[in-house]
C-alpha cells in the first residue's frame, strides 16, 4: 500500500501542475511563488532542525569504537576507527560523509544447511553513494541555469559528464546512473521481502518525487515533444536567482513539473528522513573522540542522585564485619 | 535447558517477515522468550515507582492511571536531555544495513528484532506525539497510537535487545540502537514494568555492593575458598586484604568471579596474579562489584551503583583503581563514570608499581583495565611464564561487545593470550574484533525463564566457534566478560559441545610460575593437566 501511495502522490503532483500551469496558465504561481516559498521552507526547516538537536547536549561520550584504542605505547591504535584526537574524528567523519564508510562494511548473513555465512554485501553501499553523487553532480550543473557567466567549475563538470559523447544533445552519464541507482533501491525495497516489511510511504515517496524529477528533467533534455526552451529557462532561474523574478513565455509544462517537484522535494526535506544529510554530522557515535579516560567530559545536567553510602553500608553490617575481621570506621 | 528446543528445530528458523503489518503492536508471549517481572521488594529498595506484583501474561499489568502521561512526558524529557535519542529518531532512513547484524534477528527471524524495526517501536510513537507530520498525518508519516498494548511490545522487545551496538557499527549514520533500549528501558521503569533479573541485581548491588547479595563476610568467605583452592593446586598461600586504609591500588572485578564456575578461576587468576608481582592491593565489600545493572534500568541507578567505586577509593586513600574482566563494568567506566561520579582528583594517575609504565588513556578516570595492565606487564618481562602448560587447550577469542564496540580493545587481550598459550585460532573475521557477535545474554537476559531466546540469540557466537572448533580443534573459548563467562558455557553445551569457557587471567595463572609452588599437576579446576601428570 506504502509505496502505491507514495506513486500515486507524485504522479498525482504533476497532474495538478499539468493542469495548473499548463491548461490554466498560473505559471506566475508555479514558476516564482513555489520555489521561493520552498526554498524559504527549506532554509527555516533545515536551521530550525540542525538547532533542534544542537539544543540537546550530548551528556556521554559514547563512540561506536570500530577499532584499536589509544592504551599502551607500543600498540598501535588506530586513529580514524577509534580516534583520540580532533584530527583523527575529522577524517572519521570525512571517511563517513564522503565514502559512506560504515555502509561499506555491510555484510549478507545468511543461515543454510545449518551454518551460518557472511558475505560482503557492498550492493547497497555502491548504489547509495553513485545516487549521492551524481544526484550532487547534477545540482552543480544546474547552476549553469543561474548564473552568468557560468563558473569555470561547472563548465567543467558539465563537460566531463558529457564525455563519453552518446548522440545529441551529449548524454550526461550522471542522469543515467541516477536513474539506474533510484530504481536499485527502489526495487530493493520491493523485492527484499525485509525491505518490504519495514518500509514506510516516506521511504518510497522521496524515491518516486526524485525519480518523478529526474525523469521530467531527462525527457525535457532528450525527447523532442518534451523540449522546452533552455533560453528561457535560464530568464527564469536568473530572475529568480537576483530577486527579480519573470515568466517567459514558451516554457513547456514539462519544465513546471519539474520545477514542482523540486520545490516539493526542498520543502519536504527538512520534515523528513531526508534531513540524515544534516544529522550525520551530529551523531554522537561518529563524531566524539574515544578518549574518555583521558580527558574529562562534562555533562550539563549531571543531577545528584541518592547513593548507598559507605557509612550506611557499615550501619547495616558492622556487627558481621567485625565478626569477619573486617576493618570497621566505628565500633558497635 | 526445558524450555529451549532442540538445536535442529532452531535452525528452521525463517527469515520472511509474517503477513501482519508490523504497526500492529500485540505479541505473542512464548514462553522461553521473556524475563520474569521485577520482583516489588526490589522496586522498593531502589526506590522506583509503581511496585507491585503483576505478571506480563495476565491482561492487566496494573500500570498507573496515568501511564500514558508518564511516558509521553518521561519521552520529552530525554529528548532534551539526549542529542543521540533526537538524532537516532529522526535521520534514520530505514536502507536495512543493520537488519541482519542483530544476533536475535538472525537467530529468531523475528522482523521486530531487526535493529531499525526494534527503534521504529518507539519511532513511531515519538513520530505521532512530537513531530509536526505525524501529527498531521499519523500513520501515513508512520506515527502510531501509544496503546498499552504498545508498551506491552516494547517490554518483548526492548528485553530482546543486549544493547552490544553491532548495528551501530554498520549504520551510515552511527545511529545505535543500544541508546534507544536504553531509552525505552527507562521509560518502562517509570511505569514499574521491568524484569527481576535486572532490578533484583541492581537492588543487590545497592545494598550489598555486589549482584548476588552477598553480604561483606560471606564476600570475604568466597574469596578465602579461593585462596584455599589455589593452595591446592598451586601450593602457595596467598593472603589477600579487604578494607584496607592505606593500600596503592583498590581492585574491583564483577562479583560474578567470586561465586560462580567458570569467573571464579579467573578470580583466583588475579590473587595469583598481584601476589606474583607483589602488588599492594585491597579489594572492597562495599564497593564489591564492577558489573553496573544500573546501566539496563537508568541513567540515575547506573549513577547510584557506580558512585560506590571513587567513593571507596577516596575513603580507602588508594593512588588508583584496578579493574577486572567485566563488560559493562568496562562500558560504564569508560564512557559513563567519570562525567558521572568524577572528577577523581583524589587520585593520582595511574602508573604500573612493577614496570614504572604510566597509563596516559587512563590519565582522568584513573582505572586501569587489568587486561592492559598484564599486557604492560608481559612486555616489560615482569611474569614468569611457562605457556606449555595450556598446551591442552586449542583457544580462540571472543572479543566481547563492550570491550570492543564501547572501548576499542582488540589488541592487549590478543597479546596476553599468545604469551600464555601456544595455540590460538581466530574465529572468522566477520564474526571478530569490531563485528564480534553477543553472546546473547548481556544486559540482563541471563534469566533461566528466557533461555530459549538465548539460544537463539548465541547462535551466531556459537556457530563462529564450531567452526573453528570442526577447523582446529579449538576446546576452550576466551574472553573478558564476566557475563560471557556464565552465559557462553551453556551456549556451547547447546551448538558446540566439548567447548569449556574461560576467562583470560585464568590462562594467565595457569601459566604463571609462582615462587614456591609446588608441581603443578592441575590447573586451577583441579583438572589434570594432560602431559604434566608424568613430569617428576
Amino acid at each position: 500500500m506504502a509505496v502505491w501511495y507514495s506513486l500515486l502522490l507524485v504522479l498525482g503532483m504533476s497532474l495538478f501542475v499539468y493542469l495548473g500551469a499548463g491548461l490554466l496558465g498560473l505559471q506566475a504561481i508555479f514558476g516564482i511563488v513555489v520555489p521561493y516559498a520552498a526554498i524559504l521552507v527549506f532554509l527555516i526547516g533545515f536551521s530550525m532542525r540542525i538547532l533542534g538537536w544542537a539544543r540537546s547536549p550530548v551528556p556521554f561520550r559514547i563512540p561506536t569504537t570500530a577499532g584499536q584504542q589509544k592504551s599502551l605505547g607500543w600498540i598501535k591504535p588506530s586513529k580514524v576507527d577509534s580516534p583520540y584526537t580532533t584530527w583523527g574524528v575529522v577524517g572519521r567523519m570525512a571517511m563517513e560523509v564522503l565514502l559512506f564508510r560504515s555502509l561499506f562494511r555491510n555484510t549478507k548473513a545468511e543461515l543454510t544447511e545449518g551454518k551460518l555465512a557472511y558475505g560482503s554485501s557492498k550492493w547497497l553501499w555502491l548504489f547509495g553513494i553513485l545516487f549521492h553523487y551524481t544526484f550532487l553532480t547534477i545540482i552543480i550543473r544546474h547552476l549553469r541555469f543561474f548564473t552568468e557567466p557560468v563558473p569555470f567549475f561547472v563548465q567543467a563538470l558539465d563537460r566531463i559528464d558529457g564525455m563519453l559523447q552518446i548522440g545529441s544533445p551529449v548524454i550526461y552519464q550522471t542522469d543515467v546512473i541516477l536513474v539506474a541507482a533510484l530504481l536499485f533501491l527502489l526495487i530493493r525495497r520491493l523485492v527484499n521481502p525485509q525491505m518490504r516489511y519495514l518500509s514506510l510511504p516516506a521511504d518510497y515517496f522521496p524515491l518516486f518525487l526524485i525519480l518523478g524529477i529526474a525523469l521530467t528533467g531527462i525527457m525535457m533534455r532528450y525527447f523532442a515533444i518534451f523540449k522546452v526552451d533552455l533560453l528561457s529557462v535560464k530568464v527564469l532561474a536568473m530572475g529568480l536567482a537576483t530577486f527579480s523574478p519573470t515568466i517567459p513565455d514558451g516554457i513547456g509544462v514539462m519544465f513546471y513539473i519539474h520545477l514542482f517537484l523540486f520545490s516539493v522535494l526542498l520543502a519536504y526535506f527538512p520534515f523528513s528522513k531526508l534531513m540524515h544529510l544534516g544529522g550525520v554530522f551530529l551523531s554522537p557515535t561518529r563524531n566524539l573522540p574515544n578518549d574518555s579516560r583521558m580527558v574529562r567530559h562534562v555533562n550539563p545536567w549531571n543531577a545528584p542522585v541518592k547513593v548507598h553510602t559507605y557509612e550506611h553500608y557499615e550501619d547495616d553490617f558492622r556487627d558481621k564485619m567485625i565478626e569477619a575481621d573486617l576493618p570497621v570506621e566505628k565500633q558497635a | 535447558m526445558s524450555q529451549a528446543p532442540k538445536p535442529e528445530e532452531l535452525l528452521r528458523v525463517s527469515h520472511i517477515p509474517p503477513k501482519k503489518d508490523w504497526m500492529d503492536p500485540r505479541v505473542d508471549l512464548i514462553p522461553g522468550t521473556w524475563g520474569y517481572p521485577g520482583k516489588a521488594s526490589s522496586l522498593e529498595t531502589l526506590g522506583l515507582p509503581n511496585p507491585r506484583e503483576w505478571n506480563p501474561t495476565d491482561e492487566d499489568w496494573k500500570l498507573p492511571p496515568n501511564w500514558k502521561e508518564i511516558i509521553h512526558e518521561g519521552l520529552k524529557e530525554r529528548l532534551e536531555k539526549y542529542r543521540s535519542l533526537k538524532v537516532f529518531l529522526d535521520i534514520c532512513v530505514r536502507c536495512g544495513a543493520c537488519a541482519d547484524k542483530c544476533h536475535f534477528f538472525i537467530g529468531s527471524g523475528d522482523p521486530k528484532n531487526m535493529p531499525v524495526l526494534r527503534a521504529e517501536l518507539l519511532r513511531s510513537i515519538y513520530r505521532q506525539d512530537f513531530t509536526m507530520a505525524g501529527k498531521i498525518l499519523g500513520t501515513f508519516a508512520g506515527g502510531r497510537e501509544l496503546t498499552e498494548d504498545v508498551i506491552k511490545e516494547w517490554f518483548y522487545y526492548f528485553h530482546q535487545c543486549t544493547e552490544c551496538r553491532r548495528c551501530s557499527l554498520y549504520c551510515p549514520y552511527g545511529i545505535d540502537t543500544a541508546e534507544v533500549t536504553i531509552i525505552v528501558r527507562e521509560l518502562l521503569n517509570l511505569i514499574g514494568v521491568n524484569i527481576d533479573w535486572i532490578l533484583g541485581a541492581a537492588a543487590n548491588c545497592y545494598r550489598t555492593g555486589n549482584h548476588l547479595g552477598l553480604e561483606p563476610h560471606t564476600f570475604k568467605g568466597n574469596i578465602e575458598y579461593l585462596v584455599d583452592d589455589i593452595e591446592e593446586y598451586v601450593g602457595v598461600r596467598l593472603n589477600p586484604t579487604f578494607n584496607r586504609k592505606g593500600a596503592e591500588v583498590l581492585f574491583i572485578a564483577p562479583s560474578g568471579d567470586v561465586f560462580a564456575d567458570p569467573g571464579i578461576f579467573t578470580y583466583m587468576g588475579y590473587l595469583m596474579l598481584f601476589e606474583h608481582i607483589g602488588l599492594d592491593y585491597t579489594i572492597s565489600t562495599y564497593a564489591s562489584e564492577g558489573g553496573n545493572f544500573g546501566l539496563f534500568t537508568s541513567q540515575e541507578t547506573m549513577k547510584r551503583l557506580n558512585s560506590k567505586m571513587y567513593a571507596e577509593a577516596k575513603r580507602l586513600g588508594v593512588k588508583w583503581i584496578l579493574g577486572g574482566e567485566c563488560g559493562h563494568m568496562w562500558r560504564v567506566l569508560h564512557q559513563y563514570m567519570d562525567t558521572m561520579n568524577g572528577p577523581a582528583d583524589f587520585l593520582e594517575v595511574p602508573k604500573s608499581p612493577i614496570t614504572g609504565t604510566v597509563f596516559d588513556n587512563a590519565k582522568s578516570t584513573k582505572m586501569v583495565h587489568i587486561v592492559e595492565f598484564m599486557a604492560d606487564l608481559i612486555h616489560h618481562g615482569k611474569l614468569k611464564l611457562n605457556p606449555s602448560r595450556n598446551d591442552y587447550l586449542r583457544t580462540t577469542w571472543h572479543d566481547s561487545c563492550n570491550v570492543s564496540r564501547g572501548m576499542g580493545m582488540f589488541e592487549e587481550p590478543r597479546y596476553v593470550l599468545q604469551s600464555v598459550c601456544n595455540n590460538f585460532y581466530e574465529m572468522p573475521e566477520n564474526t571478530i574484533r569490531e563485528q564480534t557477535f553477543c553472546c546473547g545474554g548481556g544486559t540482563g537476559l541471563n534469566a533461566g525463564e528466557f533461555e530459549y531466546l538465548r539460544m537463539m540469540g548465541g547462535m551466531p557466537r556459537a556457530f563462529a566457534v564450531k567452526h573453528v572448533q570442526e577447523k582446529h580443534g579449538v576446546n576452550r573459548l576466551v574472553n573478558v566478560c564476566a557475563l560471557d563467562r556464565a552465559i557462553l558455557p551453556p551456549l556451547m553445551d547447546y551448538w558446540a559441545p566439548e567447548v569449556s569457557v574461560s576467562g583470560l587471567t585464568e590462562l594467565v595463572a595457569n601459566a604463571l610460575v609462582m615462587e614456591g609452588e609446588h608441581d603443578r599437576l592441575t590447573d586451577l579446576r583441579g583438572e589434570d593437566i594432560p602431559g604434566m601428570e608424568g613430569d617428576e
